[in-house]
Order: structure tokens, then C-alpha cells, then sequence
């Protein structure tokens, strides 16, 4: 994005990320979410502090919104304008993958789900889109999570291989971090996957998740993990609705 | 095989895109670039042919590039246009002779009054199978021959050359060829629709000079071979867009339809091998043709004002911040509130076409909120495609099953329910939105053998949305009641 300043994206994406988080983060919090260096994030959060729209709690060290960010109101990427933005690149995805794909963003703790294209196999499907997913039993959900969407309190059920603890949960999403990618495999619906990567926009700030849904047996090998082509062609779709979003590529 | 993809330049009104497809008809990348829209008089709507040109000449490369392919991967280039746009440029130098005039500009309008009360009218009329409207190009060359001193001359001499934009688009890609297909001469008034070529009396009744005209061909067949942008690829298409999206919505049998919503929305009915005359306000139009083939013809509704409704209510009431914002506003209430807007803004189109109507809106109590007036912004898209639909029904003597819809607002949901709701079909969207550029693709394609055939075509297509009516019968009723009663109000107000 040329005529443009990076750490002006940057700094925006913090604000966003402490908005929509649950309080405070530390530095380390902000610079993984945000797949930034350490030394970066703290020039920032400076910055950021000096003209108070951050400020520092004395005790933990830990950051959140300054008192002159509530003036500024807080409108993340509207939820049409996303799915507007992402439709061409969610049509492909199911092509490749002959899958179902959906895109889904953050709702008061739980997935809403913004756009929703047909298994193109032209067997009757219907349209979900306003419908909403719980946030750990999904791969759409764990995308979310592991960028800064906060958890949610209870941790329910659906199935035996569902995530039961906050623990489990932290270690998944840690493994999604360093992967880029999310998968549940039986967690919601037994016989059902899914496979998802994060959305991005400017400064890296994760604003949705796209992903795939399917049968076990068509997603994932015999090992029950998720084919490395199909988790490949979600993080390209991913990949291209975030560049159009001004994420920048990486 | 080296030939992995097939390119589409999708020359629209606001903006030239160039999409890269791979065999699957599915999108591989994209590179757009908007041009500049002149505004010089009220009504008058004029682009830079040049401007488009130079924006071709990058968005190619750009989209291989971003494809990471290599021009020898390219099999074909395709062309979709916005049609009726007229350019005049100079033979000699390639210079556009002043600006091209959109097919929006309504300068033409007294002239063409004068001309549809003229001697000789109703043989255009009945060659073209099209009403004498601003909308087409044929008064506009006049207008342009009238209004540039010595151009006349010059045209008779075949110095200055008239062109649509994929006639422009080829002569610089080819560096000199002068060709137009079927689908975008047909929206002249200059052809003959059972002939397939320029009638000699309705050019007489313009005052047309021949020499000014390009060659009418096939729109599917190999027009030549490019040597700027795409240096080395062939040119297997050029359709105007709305035929080349129903040609992307594999539309191939009679009675298949589809609707694309853009700007303005257009609904294109496949009527085979026969030309058929409404007579209910829609089109005859050529909707394709395969080299060696006879035409398929189609019936047309063509409505000014959809997208472009959304956009004045972003950029003139300033009431969202970007086009799809308008569902959120929209979905702030669960009705209308008794509140309707009819878009005349500059006449109404199908089925209407009158000229002198302005927009209206109808039914403001204290009670209507800005989120009452983003419904009324897209039922108003809405009711003017079931405005359309029952048209089609009419002169077709068929009852339209299933639509199927493509373009930006298809994005939108609670509109494409709506038009579910108030058509009382399903409405169908494709895997592939970017039909019109599809369909420039898929016609390129088969010109040179990269698709096989029709079939092979079809089999791409794939469902990739659909909405199902839920609406009462009763209450579609009285809402369609309260719809024409606001377009009544709109007639008359341009006076005379």
C-alpha cells in the first residue's frame, strides 16, 4: 500500500486488539496477536501511551484503552462490508476444496457466522449466515480466539472430543498460533471437520475467519489430521481477502 | 499443456477490471482500476477512452502477475463491456476525438424526441427491434458528428472511426483492427437484428456516414491476435456485459434468466434462435453468437437505478460509510415503516421508459428513521426486478421458475430474500459472482478450443446460494400495490 505509514497501521491494530480484548494485555499479548516483534510493539505502545490513548497499569505492567480513546468510538470492519470484501475469494476456496465455506467474525463470546457459500455439489443446502457457532468447538472459533478475541467463560460440550478446560484450550490455540491454522475435528458434530485461518486486515489485526467444513473422512487423512492441500488452500483464501483488506503480505 | 488460464477484461462504467480464470472458471486473481467520471452538464456523462486504454494496457500484467503466471500460460483474452458508450476517435493517430458519452448521458434527449416522430422511425424501430431512447449509441455519433465542426467530413472520408468500448478496446489491443461484435452492435439502433449487419436506411435516417463503422462479427470466434497488454494472445470474445453474464451464468436454453445487480440491474432472458418483440417495455436483444453458429437472441429488462441508489444514499445523504453498510442500517428496523423510493432519477427504464418521471419518496410520517429509508433503498432494487419479471412473463408466455443472480449486490442478503420474497421464486446465486468477466472468459475460451463445449460449461456451474420466499401472499400483494402507487407518483414531473 504505497503513500502509506506501517506504524500508524500498526498502532490503529493495538487499539482495535485492547478494544475488543477483555481489559488488559501485556506486551508479549499484543506483539503475538498481532505477529509482531516485542521491540516494535513497545515503540508503539510509547507512543501510543504519550498521547493517551494507552494507558499502563502501574502494578502489572499490563496495557489497555486510555480515556481518550472512548471519545473515538469503537467500529470495527461492519460484519456486510466484510462478507462484501470476501465473497470473491470464499467462491474459489469451496471450488478447490469442495467443501462448504463460511466466514465468520466475533459476537458477544461466540462465532457469527457472515457468509456462508453451498457445497458446490448441488445437493439441497441451506444458508446460515446470521447463525451463530460456539467459539472452541470450531476451527472458524479458534482463529478468533488465538488472535485476541476473549475466551468464553463456560466451556460447553457437544462432543467427546470436544475442549473441556481452559487449559486444553490455551494449548490449542498456542498450537494455532504457530501453525496460522485452525482445525476441529469431531468437536462440535461427530463425523464433521473443519479447517479455518485467520483474516487480517491493516496492521495484522484479525477482524474474521474463513474456513471449510466437511465430513472427517474427506478432510483429514487416517490419522484424523487435516489434509496439508486443503489446509494450504484455506490459509491462500485467507491469505488474498486479508491483502484486500490491506493486511500486508507475509 | 503450457495453457493454464483464460483472461477477461471487464471494461464496466466505473471501473476496468482484468481477471485471470483457471479451467474451473474460477477466479485465479484480479487487478482493477477506476477511471474518471466527467459530470460537464447536468444529464451528460462522459469517461476518457484513453485513460481506459492506459488502464488496460497495466491491469494485464498486474493480473498475471498477481496470477503468477507468465503471458504464454494465457490461452485467450475475452472482452465484457459496458455497452452503448460511444467513442470517435481519429484513424490516423488513435486520438479519441473529445470524450467518449456514456451510456448514461441523456444529451440526445430532445433529438431524439425529434427523430421518434420522424419519417423512417418506425422501420429503425422495427430492423433494430429497440424504442429510439437516449440509451442507445446510434444518436449519440449524430449528436457528436452535429456538435464537432468538420467531424462530418472527416467520418465520410473514414478518418474518424465510432467504436463501443471493446471496438475501442481491440483496435488499440491489435494495434489497428476495427471489428464490434453482434451483442454490442445490437444496442445501436444502426443494426439489423435478422441480418446481423449495419442497415444501410437506418444509417440514412441518422445521417451515419458506413466508413465510420466496424466490421460486425461473431462475439465468440477468434477477432485477432493482440499486441499490447497481452502481446501474443488471441482475442476469442467480446460481448457486451450483461450478455456476457448470461453467458457466464451458462444461460445457453431458452427461458433460462438471470439478473445481474450492479450500478444499474439487468435481466436477461434467453428467448433460443428467435428474435421475440415485446410488448411490455423490454429489449430484443442479440444475446450471443458462436462463430458459424445462427444468434441467440434474449429479452431484456433493463433498470437504471439499483446500485447506484446505494451509492447516492453513501455519497449524497452520507447516511453509511460504504455500500454494504446498508444492510446493517437496513436490519436497525424490521420494516419498511410504510416508506417507498422510487429511483427515477433520470426517467424510468423497463417497463416503463418514461422519460420526464423523477424519483420520489413516499410515505414520510415522524415515525421513518434512517434505517426505514435503507430498507426502502433496497426493496426499490427489488420490486423493480419483479416490475421486470412479470414483463418477461408477458411477452415470454412463460412463468419464470428460478433466478438466477450475480454482481455486487448479491453480497447483500436481506436484498436477494427480498427479491426472493417478492418474485415468490428461488433465487439462486452461482459459485462464481463475477459473471459478466466469466462469461468473457468462457466465450474466449471456446473459441480456442479450451473449453470444449457448451456442456463443458455448464458443468462449472455450481449453486453456491440460494434464497427461498417466505413472504405471506397476502402481504406481497399489498406491499406491490403500495410499490406501483409510488412509481405513479413519480410520472410527469419533467415538464415539457
Amino acid at each position: 500500500m504505497p503513500g502509506t505509514v506501517q506504524s500508524i497501521e500498526r498502532a490503529a491494530a493495538v487499539l482495535r486488539l485492547l478494544a475488543g480484548g477483555n481489559g488488559r494485555l501485556s506486551l508479549g499479548e499484543i506483539a503475538r496477536s498481532l505477529d509482531l516483534a516485542k521491540g516494535t510493539t513497545h515503540g508503539i505502545l510509547r507512543t501510543l501511551r504519550k498521547v493517551g490513548f494507552v494507558e499502563q497499569d502501574r502494578l502489572s505492567g499490563h496495557y489497555q484503552l486510555g480515556a481518550a480513546m472512548l471519545r473515538l468510538g469503537t467500529g470495527y470492519l461492519d460484519v456486510n462490508e466484510l462478507r462484501s470484501r470476501s465473497i470473491n475469494w470464499a467462491d474459489p476456496l469451496a471450488s478447490r476444496s469442495g467443501e462448504a465455506v463460511r466466514i465468520g467474525t466475533v459476537l458477544d463470546g461466540q462465532v457469527l457466522v457472515v457468509h456462508h457459500v453451498f457445497r458446490p455439489d448441488d445437493t439441497f443446502q441451506t444458508l446460515d449466515v446470521g447463525s451463530l457457532l460456539p467459539m472452541h468447538a470450531t476451527a472458524l472459533g479458534k482463529s478468533l480466539l488465538a488472535y485476541g478475541a476473549a475466551p468464553p467463560a463456560s466451556l460447553d460440550r457437544f462432543t467427546s472430543r470436544t475442549i473441556g478446560t481452559q487449559r486444553e484450550l490455551a494449548q490449542a490455540l498456542r498450537l494455532v498460533r504457530e501453525n496460522g491454522w485452525s482445525c476441529d475435528i469431531e468437536e462440535l458434530t461427530p463425523g464433521e471437520a473443519s479447517v479455518a485461518a485467520p483474516i487480517r486486515a491493516y496492521g495484522g489485526l484479525v477482524v474474521g475467519a474463513i474456513g471449510i467444513s466437511g465430513h472427517v473422512e474427506r478432510l483429514c487423512d487416517s490419522r484424523y489430521h487435516p489434509l496439508p492441500h486443503l489446509v494450504a488452500t484455506v490459509r491462500d483464501a485467507a491469505r488474498a481477502v486479508s491483502r484486500d483488506l490491506g493486511a500486508a503480505r507475509r | 499443456m503450457t495453457e493454464r488460464y483464460v483472461v477477461a477484461i471487464d471494461q464496466g462504467t466505473t471501473s476496468t477490471r482484468c481477471i485471470v480464470f483457471d479451467r474451473r472458471g474460477q477466479l485465479v486473481s484480479l487487478a482493477q482500476q477506476e477511471h474518471k467520471q466527467y459530470y460537464p452538464r447536468p444529464g451528460w456523462v462522459e469517461h476518457d477512452a484513453a485513460e481506459i486504454w492506459r488502464n488496460v494496457e497495466r491491469l494485464g500484467p498486474e493480473a498475471l502477475r498477481r496470477a503468477g503466471a507468465t503471458i504464454d500460460q494465457v490461452a485467450a483474452v475475452g472482452i465484457a463491456n459496458q455497452r452503448e458508450t460511444t467513442v470517435l476517435w481519429d484513424r490516423a493517430t488513435g486520438n479519441p476525438v473529445g470524450h467518449a458519452v456514456v451510456w448514461q448521458d441523456t444529451r440526445t434527449d430532445t433529438m431524439v424526441g425529434q427523430l421518434d416522430a420522424a419519417p423512417g422511425a418506425e422501420g429503425v424501430r422495427h430492423r433494430s427491434a429497440l424504442p429510439l431512447a437516449t440509451y442507445f449509441s446510434g444518436p449519440r455519433i449524430r449528436w457528436m458528428l452535429d456538435h464537432h465542426p468538420g467531424l462530418r467530413e472527416r467520418a465520410e472520408r473514414g478518418e474518424v472511426l465510432f467504436g463501443t468500448m471493446e471496438t475501442w478496446l481491440i483496435w488499440n489491443l491489435t494495434g489497428g483492427l476495427h471489428v464490434t461484435d453482434v451483442t454490442n452492435a445490437s444496442r445501436t439502433l444502426l443494426l439489423d437484428v435478422h441480418t446481423l449487419d449495419w442497415s444501410a436506411e437506418s444509417l440514412a435516417f441518422f445521417g451515419i456516414p458506413r466508413a465510420m463503422l466496424p466490421e460486425v462479427r461473431p462475439s465468440i470466434g477468434v477477432f485477432g491476435t493482440a499486441t499490447a497488454a497481452f502481446p501474443g494472445v488471441r482475442i476469442g470474445a467480446a460481448l457486451g456485459d450483461q450478455q456476457a453474464a448470461l453467458f457466464g451464468q451458462t444461460c445457453f436454453a431458452p427461458g433460462e434468466a438471470k439478473c445481474t445487480y450492479g450500478t444499474g440491474s439487468f435481466l436477461l432472458l434467453n428467448t433460443g434462435a428467435e428474435l421475440v418483440r415485446s410488448t411490455h417495455g423490454l429489449l430484443s436483444t442479440v444475446a450471443y453468437q458462436i462463430e458459424g453458429e445462427p444468434a441467440a437472441y434474449a429479452l431484456e429488462g433493463s433498470i437504471a437505478i439499483t446500485g447506484s441508489l446505494v451509492q447516492w444514499f453513501r455519497d449524497q445523504l452520507e447516511l453509511i460509510a460504504s455500500a454494504p453498510e446498508i444492510e446493517t442500517l437496513a436490519r436497525t428496523v424490521t420494516d419498511n415503516g410504510g416508506c417507498y423510493i422510487v429511483p427515477a432519477f433520470s426517467g424510468l427504464y423497463a417497463p416503463y421508459w418514461r422519460s420526464e418521471a423523477r424519483g420520489v419518496i413516499v410515505g414520510l410520517t415522524s415515525y421513518i428513521t434512517k434505517g426505514h429509508l435503507a430498507r426502502a433503498v433496497l426493496e426499490a432494487s427489488a420490486w423493480q426486478t419483479r416490475e421486470v419479471v412479470d414483463a418477461m412473463n408477458a411477452d415470454s408466455g412463460l412463468a419464470l421458475k428460478t433466478l438466477r443472480v450475480d454482481g455486487g449486490m448479491t453480497s447483500d442478503n436481506l436484498l436477494m430474500q427480498f427479491v426472493a420474497d417478492v418474485l415468490d421464486v428461488p433465487v439462486v446465486r452461482p459459485l462464481a459472482a463475477e459473471t459478466v468477466s466469466l462469461g468473457a472468459a468462457y466465450g474466449a475460451g471456446l473459441a480456442v478450443g479450451y473449453w470444449p463445449d457448451l456442456e463443458g460449461l455448464r458443468q462449472n456451474w455450481h449453486r453456491a446460494g440460494q434464497w427461498l420466499p417466505t413472504m405471506e401472499p397476502a402481504k406481497r400483494e399489498s406491499e406491490y400495490a403500495n410499490w406501483q402507487r409510488a412509481v405513479s407518483r413519480t410520472f410527469d414531473w419533467i415538464q415539457a
